[in-house]
C-alpha cells in the first residue's frame, strides 16, 4: 500500500470514530443530525447544543491528547532507538501530575490545575536534561533514563504526599481520578488553550521527519551521515515532552497510548519516522476517541481512562509483540 | 614525481580518549583508489582512530586533512560528503528495509527539511546494483545474512558520494563466502576510484586487499607502507607478539601463519 493511500485510509478511519463518539451518548444523535448541525441546520436546537457543546469539545479534546500521545510516543522510541519507550520515560507524566494534585490540594480553579501541571511536567524534564548535561561523559542515552526515573521517583513521591495531606472526601478523589485520566471535565476553552503548545511542539516533528528517523541508527552513525545528532535529539525531545505535557495537563495521566500506538503504526508504515509520526497520529487520536467514546458509555459512571487504555492496551500490546516480535528484535 | 592531494590525510596525530594519548605519531595518506588497511589484535586502537578520523572525538594532537581542508574546520555535513563510514555492524533494533537504509546516505546531500524523492531513490538502487543487491531492496534488514547487511551499508555509503569510504572491520563477523564477497565489492569500488581505508585483524586479508598498510598494536605503530613491503614475517611477529610465517603461494599471495 503506498504512503498517500494509508494515510487516506487512516484520515477516514478517523473521521468515522470522530462521528461515532459523536454520536454516542445520552442524547443520542443520528448521522444526519450531525451533518445537519455541522452545516449551519438551527432548527433542532437540543442536538446543537449537545454537539456543540459537549460532544465535539469532548471528541476532539480525546483526538487531540491521543495524537500528542502517540506522536511523542513514536518520537521518544526512534530517537532512543527503543521500542520499549514511552514518552514519559524523562517523568513528564510524573512532573505534571505532581504539579496537578498540587493544584488540586492548594484548591485551585481547574485551568489553574491544568496550567501548574504543565509547567511541572516540562519542569522535571528540564531538571533531567540539565543533570544529564552536568554528568556529561559516557553513555549520554542511559545518563538521561537513569536520571528520568530519579527525578520520576521524586516526583511520585512527591504525589503520595499530597495525597496523604489531602481532605480525603473531597480532595483525593479527584486527585485518584485526574492521576487515572479522564477528560470528563473537558470544555472548549481548555483545547483552545492546549493547542499551541501542542502545534509548537508537532511543528518541528513533522518538518525535520525524515532526519529524525536517521537517530534511530545510533549516534556515531547519524554524525557520520552529516546530522547534528544531539542537538536534534534535544530538539526532538523537547517537541515530544511539550506535546505530552499538554496532553497530560489536559487530561490526566493515561498511559499505554504513547508505547502502543506506535506498534500498531510501525505495522502497517515500517520504522521509517517520516511514515510512522503521521500513522501515529491518525491511529493515535482514532483510538483515543474510542477509548474515551467507550468510558462514558460503557457504565453508568465514567470509567478513568487509564483504566481503560490499560485493559484494552495490554492484550492488544501482547498480540502486537507475537506478531511483531521479529520485526524489531535483534 | 609530482605527488596529488591526497584525499584524506593525518600528520603526527595523536589519539585517544579524554585527553590520554593512546598512540602518538600517526602518518597516513590516501589517495583515490588506493586501499589502506590498519592491521592490529583487537583492541588496539583501530576504531578509535577511524571515529577520529571522521572527527567524532577530536585528535589530542596532530592535523587530520581532508583535501585541502582541516578537519577541524569542517562542518559534519561537509565531512559526510567527502568521508562516508561504514560501520562494523548495523545497530539499530527496527526492521527497516535495505533500501530506507540506503536512502540514509542521501541525508547529508539533501536539505534540512527534505525527505528522498525519485532522485535519491534512483541512487540509491544504483548503489545497489554495484554491489548486486539491488533484488533485495525491498527486503527487511533482520532477514538478510551477515554479509548481506554489510553490502547494504557499504551501498548506503556510496549513496553518501564520498571519495573516501571508512570501512570498520568489514569482514570480521562474516562467514567465508559473505567475506570473499564483501572483499570482491571493496576491490571493485577501489578500481573504480574510491579511497578506501579498512581496518582487519587478518594478515592474509590485508595482504590480499589492501595497497598500503599500518600496523598497529597498543605499544603504537610498528610499520607503516606498502602492503607488500611492509607484511613481513618479523613486523607481524612484532605486532602479535607470537612468532609468524610468511609464505607466498603459487598464484603469487601471501599467506601467514
Amino acid at each position: 500500500m503506498t504512503e498517500r493511500r494509508l494515510s487516506w485510509l487512516l484520515a477516514l478511519a478517523l473521521i468515522a470514530t470522530l462521528m461515532i463518539g459523536a454520536m454516542i451518548g445520552p442524547y443520542a444523535l443520528t448521522p444526519s443530525q450531525i451533518v445537519a448541525v455541522l452545516g449551519g441546520d438551527r432548527s433542532d436546537p437540543q442536538a446543537v447544543t449537545v454537539l456543540w457543546n459537549i460532544r465535539l469539545p469532548r471528541v476532539l479534546a480525546a483526538a487531540v491528547v491521543g495524537a500528542a500521545l502517540a506522536a511523542a510516543g513514536a518520537a521518544y522510541q526512534t530517537v532512543f532507538r527503543n521500542p520499549l519507550v514511552s514518552p514519559d520515560i524523562l517523568g513528564v507524566s510524573a512532573g505534571a501530575g505532581f504539579g496537578a494534585v498540587l493544584g488540586i490540594l492548594l484548591g485551585l480553579p481547574v485551568m489553574a490545575i491544568q496550567i501548574l501541571g504543565f509547567v511541572t511536567g516540562l519542569t522535571t524534564v528540564a531538571i533531567v536534561l540539565g543533570l544529564t548535561l552536568a554528568l556529561r561523559g559516557t553513555g549520554q542515552v542511559l545518563v538521561m533514563v537513569l536520571c528520568g526515573i530519579a527525578i520520576g521517583a521524586l516526583a511520585g513521591a512527591g504525589i503520595s504526599l499530597v495525597k496523604l495531606l489531602a481532605d480525603p472526601d473531597q480532595q483525593l478523589p479527584a486527585i485518584t481520578f485526574w492521576l487515572m485520566g479522564s477528560l470528563a471535565g473537558i470544555k472548549r476553552p481548555d483545547i483552545g488553550a492546549a493547542l499551541p503548545a501542542l502545534l509548537i511542539g508537532l511543528a518541528p516533528l513533522i518538518a525535520l521527519r525524515w532526519r529524525i528517523g536517521l537517530l534511530a541508527m545510533g549516534d556515531d552513525e547519524a554524525r557520520a551521515m552529516g546530522i547534528d545528532a544531539t542537538r536534534l535529539r534535544l530538539l526532538v525531545i523537547a517537541c515530544a515532552t511539550l506535546m505530552t505535557a499538554a496532553a497530560v495537563s489536559m487530561a490526566g495521566v493515561i498511559g499505554w497510548i504513547g508505547l502502543m500506538v506506535p506498534h500498531m503504526a510501525r505495522l502497517l508504515t515500517g520504522p521509517r519516522f517520516d511514515r510512522l509520526l503521521p500513522a501515529s497520529i491518525l491511529i493515535g487520536a482514532g483510538f483515543m476517541v474510542l477509548v474515551d467514546t467507550s468510558a462514558r458509555s460503557i457504565a453508568t459512571i465514567e470509567v478513568p481512562l487509564g483504566i481503560l487504555t490499560a485493559v484494552l492496551g495490554a492484550p492488544i500490546f501482547v498480540f502486537l509483540l507475537a506478531r511483531g516480535a521479529k520485526s524489531w528484535s535483534e | 614525481m609530482e605527488r596529488m592531494t591526497p584525499l584524506l590525510s593525518a600528520s603526527d596525530l595523536a589519539i585517544g580518549h579524554g585527553g590520554k594519548a593512546l598512540f602518538q605519531g600517526i602518518d597516513l595518506r590516501l589517495e583515490p583508489g588506493r586501499v589502506l588497511c590498519l592491521l592490529g589484535p583487537n583492541g588496539a586502537g583501530k576504531t578509535t582512530l577511524f571515529r577520529t578520523l571522521l572527527g567524532l572525538i577530536p585528535p589530542i594532537s596532530g592535523r587530520i586533512m581532508l583535501g585541502d581542508d582541516p578537519l577541524s574546520r569542517l562542518s559534519r555535513v561537509q565531512i559526510a560528503t567527502r568521508l562516508a563510514h561504514v560501520p562494523q555492524s548495523l545497530t539499530t533494533p527496527f526492521a527497516f528495509t535495505a533500501l530506507d537504509i540506503v536512502l540514509m546516505g542521501a541525508a547529508a546531500l539533501l536539505g534540512p527539511f527534505s525527505r528522498p524523492g525519485p532522485v535519491e531513490h534512483q541512487q540509491a538502487m544504483i548503489a545497489l546494483s554495484r554491489l548486486g543487491i539491488a533484488d533485495l531492496a525491498q527486503t527487511e534488514i533482520t532477514r538478510l545474512s551477515g554479509g548481506q547487511r554489510q553490502l547494504v551499508l557499504i551501498a548506503r555509503a556510496l549513496a553518501q558520494e564520498a571519495g573516501v569510504l571508512i570501512m570498520d572491520e568489514p569482514t570480521a563477523s562474516l562467514d567465508f563466502a559473505n567475506r570473499v564477497q564483501v572483499a570482491n565489492a571493496i576491490r571493485q569500488l577501489a578500481v573504480a576510484g574510491t579511497a578506501i581505508i579498512l581496518s582487519s585483524h587478518d594478515p592474509d586479508q590485508a595482504a590480499a586487499l589492501a595497497d598500503d598498510a599500518l600496523l598497529l598494536n597498543r605499544s603504537g605503530v610498528i610499520a607503516s607502507g606498502s602492503a607488500q613491503e611492509i607484511l613481513t614475517a618479523e613486523n607481524l611477529s612484532r605486532l602479535y607478539g607470537i612468532p609468524v610465517r610468511r609464505e607466498r603461494s603459487t598464484d603469487g599471495r601471501l599467506h601467514f601463519s
